[in-house]
């Protein structure tokens, strides 16, 4: 089991909120950069790679190493910008790679090499410096030592290292060779952000040109001689088995080669995927469906109504019952959800008797090795994981199911295969969002502040499965995010939770547990501002005395988007903030009714995440997490019945379209705090602002999402 | 067997004439470029055009396009060139993941040679056929716009 996110180590970043928080790491050194060097078939010695990071070619291309998963949010681009500026390379000489799954890109916070919670740049940011800082000194070194000057009076730009006062110059291509013979310095200054070319600047990604001509291969477009193309039907019922299965009319159909059980279900192997579709709809398979046949949506609904009493305390401070003034509660509900990404699950592996490759569009290449290893029986040094372009992660592929079914199949057939997953089963199968009941109270005092907050959620812990060190006495410190994290200085506060258990399968998802949770903490917030006559911006102000860079991007969003000013008859402002990662975000929504439907015609967001890479990518961040949330709150929901997914495609588990995504105005605070994450703090804000600006339109407080059930 | 005109190439291709065209595509002519999404035309990833019109092909199978010119994303612009629309693409920095892109690039060029100046509305609806998941509609919608500018100025 890999999940050794350490609890102290994830307490530490949950107390950073509002300090930020980078975990400085050694550097990883050795052997693993020679290794991958001699992967790449070039001789050593002509490549000057100094550590896992980066390595410079004689031909003065510059190769950086993404250890993280690029799934949208530009994290090649970030990390070609960051070691390009400290390294002083040409930005246009920069290549990338994804990094194989190896000891040396183990990240310090997961313990294990994952993708998500917004954490690539803080945590890289520092290594990948200290990498490039390095490797110019180095580049510097072997220059002045040819010259037989004085390495301190060169000076390295645009990928040339020169010595002005014989106007001699060497481009890092032809130090190659020489830099590798140097010693590696320890402790090389790093550039002071006044020096920065890149970082800060608009960079184009370099990602762009091959998203557009179809060029970019992502998992799904995995081709390897000699593979088949593999489906598995999956038990209706989540923990179902196969009792028995049919395969005759499926075998009958042309391409079909193969059908099996595998752990998942029952694998049919065609020559095509197309007939492994036909042949997934013919075999006939009766099922064992366990105990969660019974699981459906109202009854889970109630079973975690009646939790709530028995929440356990997970932070405490003052006492909330001994405050005098007015007490107003409300309880939120929120469905399961679905991450839906546009490319759906699948895999490649080739697994023979000796060694295993995978090729995967994965968050989680350590998870993905391990899956691996343990199908096999092969040690780490014989797996090897590939990451492709990612169609979309945000958190569905922090899970590697699909790497397994892909090695099994393998295993199996002696061949390499790729599996592809249906859409019906990405929907019917996934590690779905928690649903969520969230019970709040609060009091206001006599001079309208407020005095007292209680929180408390009960919903599935994702981290007891995930990351179990993290689960502990019964609390999920991951499933309060949103909740007892917020910048409100409250004299007492008191949160609870309480783990559901329901038997649904649960994931991590976009900003995880603080996208439901922000949605409760920020619609009550409003109901206490009105409880106290105050303006929503200005009562949540006067909470964040101690905050004062929560208390910046609220001011910011509120004046950027006009709080306060006349709307358009039928149209009304609502207001919501939240924090992620570290960063601070508020946004305003312009919102009227259709009817019954939403209609959010513009927002308005300012963010705070420390240090900026790349201006352009955190607006883009920003504008995709805000649709994502969007999406999440409209009228999409997972329901059960009879231990099955009502939902199954885009159909009927409905996301956002064209029409219907509102204009984003990204406002991104100037900041010279170390950088923070930027991936996930759009998505929270969004429904809570809609909700709070609904009430204004019409007077109801929405309690549940989505929005087209609640005002139905 | 199935006859297909791929992007301006002749293939005879050894397939079931009910295979939908986006699984001969991807698997036996190796165009990876158009996308698997829903299977159902839900969603838009599977855009390609027939004889100029934006299809899905994920439903569409190949029986339908005998005799017909199928256009994927690898073959929308001619070799060494690029299309307006990606262009602009580039220029707005469209996409994320980029996983919806070709089919979202492939609907737009069917609107823009239908509707040369689409309005807001129009390009809106031609769209919503078309899902992004990353959630980049505020730049797909004004790429579309440059491209449809650049076009008329051309």
């Amino acid at each position: 089991m890999s999940g050794t996110l350490n609890r102290s180590r994830f307490l530490a970043r949950a107390g950073s909120v509002g300090a930020g928080l980078c975990i400085a790491l050694s550097l990883p050194l050795g052997t693993k950069a020679a290794d991958l060097v001699a992967a790449a078939g070039e001789a050593p010695g002509t490549v000057f790679a100094p550590n896992a990071w980066l390595r410079v070619a004689p031909d003065d291309t510059v190769t950086v190493m993404v250890s993280k998963s690029e799934m949208g949010q530009g994290i090649a681009t970030g990390f070609c910008t960051i070691v390009a500026d400290e390294l002083d390379a040409s930005f246009a000489n920069v290549r990338y790679a994804f990094a194989p799954a190896a000891p040396a890109y183990i990240d310090a916070f997961f313990g294990d090499q994952t993708t998500g919670g917004s954490t690539s740049t803080p945590d890289s940011w520092l290594p990948l410096r200290q990498a490039a800082a390095t490797a110019r000194a180095m580049l510097i070194s072997a220059a002045a030592k040819q010259w037989g000057v004085d390495p301190a009076a060169c000076t390295a730009a645009n990928g040339v290292v020169s010595y002005a006062p014989t106007s001699k110059t060497a481009t890092y291509g032809s130090l190659a060779t020489a830099a590798s013979q140097v010693d590696v310095p320890k402790d090389v200054p790093l550039k002071t952000p006044d020096k920065f070319t890149l970082i800060g600047k608009h960079v184009a990604r370099v990602d762009t040109p091959l998203k557009v001509n179809g060029k970019a291969k992502y998992g799904i477009d995995t081709v390897v001689p000699g593979m088949m193309y593999a489906s598995v039907v999956r038990p209706p019922v989540f923990g179902g088995s196969v009792a028995r299965f049919d395969a005759s009319k499926a075998k009958a159909i042309n391409g079909v080669v193969d059908v099996f059980a595998i752990s998942s279900g029952v694998a049919i192997v065609a020559t095509n995927t197309w007939a492994s579709r036909q042949g997934h709809d013919a075999v006939h398979v009766a099922w064992n469906d366990g105990p969660n046949a019974h699981l459906n949506t109202k009854t889970l609904f109630e079973q975690a109504h009646a939790l709530v009493p028995t929440a356990k305390v997970a932070k405490k401070v003052g006492d909330v019952t001994a405050v005098h003034g007015k007490t107003i509660a409300s309880v939120f509900e929120g469905p399961f959800l679905a991450h839906a990404p546009m490319e759906p699950m699948n895999a490649t592996a080739d697994v023979r008797p000796d060694s295993v490759e995978v090729w995967a569009p994965t968050q989680v290449q350590t998870r993905s090795q391990q899956t691996a290893m343990a199908i096999t029986g092969l040690p780490a040094d014989k797996v090897t994981v590939h990451t492709t372009f990612l169609g979309g992660g945000f958190g569905r592929r922090l899970d590697a199911d699909y790497v397994g079914d892909a090695v099994e199949i393998s295993k199996k057939i002696g061949k390499p295969v790729k599996v592809t997953w249906p859409r019906e089963q990405d929907i019917q199968h996934d590690f779905y969002r928690p649903m969520s009941v969230n019970a709040l109270s609060g009091t206001i005092d006599a001079s309208g502040n407020l005095v007292a907050l209680s929180h408390t959620v009960v919903a599935d812990s994702v981290a007891k499965r995930w990351a179990p060190p993290l689960f502990k006495d019964g609390i999920d410190p991951l499933a309060l995010d949103g909740a007892w994290n917020t910048p409100y200085d409250v004299p007492n506060v008191d949160f609870r939770y309480a783990d559901q258990s329901s038997g649904v399968p649960v994931g991590f998802m976009r900003a995880p547990a603080a996208n439901f949770n922000a949605f409760a903490t920020e619609v009550f917030m409003d109901e206490l501002a009105h409880a106290a006559n105050a303006d929503p911006v200005a009562f949540r102000l006067a909470l964040m005395s101690k905050a004062p860079r929560a208390a910046a991007v609220l001011k910011a969003a509120a004046h950027a988007a006009g709080w306060g000013k006349k709307m358009p008859a039928g149209q009304a402002q609502g207001v919501a903030f939240c924090s992620w990662g570290g960063s601070f975000g508020a946004l305003v929504a312009d919102v009227s009714l259709d009817g019954k439907d939403v209609v959010v015609h513009r927002t308005v967001m300012a963010v705070d995440c420390g240090t900026v890479i790349n201006p352009d990518i955190v607006r883009m961040q920003v504008q995709g997490a805000v649709n994502y949330g969007l999406a999440m709150a409209r009228s999409a929901k997972i329901t059960l019945a009879n231990g099955r997914v009502s939902q199954s495609n885009f159909y009927d588990y409905t996301v956002l379209r064209n029409s219907d995504a509102p204009t984003t105005h990204v406002i991104v605070m100037e900041s010279t705090e170390k950088p923070t994450g930027i991936g996930e703090l759009g998505t929270p804000p969004i429904a809570p602002a809609i909700a709070n600006a609904i009430f204004k339109l019409n007077g109801k407080r929405i309690h549940s999402l989505p929005f087209s059930d609640a005002l139905a | 067997m199935a006859s297909l005109t791929i992007n301006g190439v002749h293939h005879e291709l050894d397939v079931s004439p009910d295979m939908p065209i986006l699984w001969a595509v991807r698997d036996v002519v190796g165009l990876t470029g158009t996308k698997f999404g829903c299977g159902v035309a839900a969603c838009g990833a599977c855009t390609v055009h027939l004889d100029g019109t934006a299809i899905r092909s994920c439903v569409t199978p190949v029986s339908a396009a005998e005799g017909k010119h199928i256009t994927t994303i690898e073959g929308l612009a001619p070799a060494g060139k690029e299309h307006p629309l990606q262009a602009a693409w580039v220029a707005d920095q469209v996409p994320q993941c980029g996983y919806c892109q070709s089919g979202q690039i492939m609907s737009a060029a069917a609107l823009i040679k239908k509707t040369p100046n689409p309005s807001d509305k129009e390009i809106e609806e031609a769209m919503s056929g078309n899902i992004c998941r990353c959630g980049c509609y505020e730049r797909i919608n004004s790429a579309i716009r440059r491209a449809a500018h650049e076009v008329a100025n051309a």
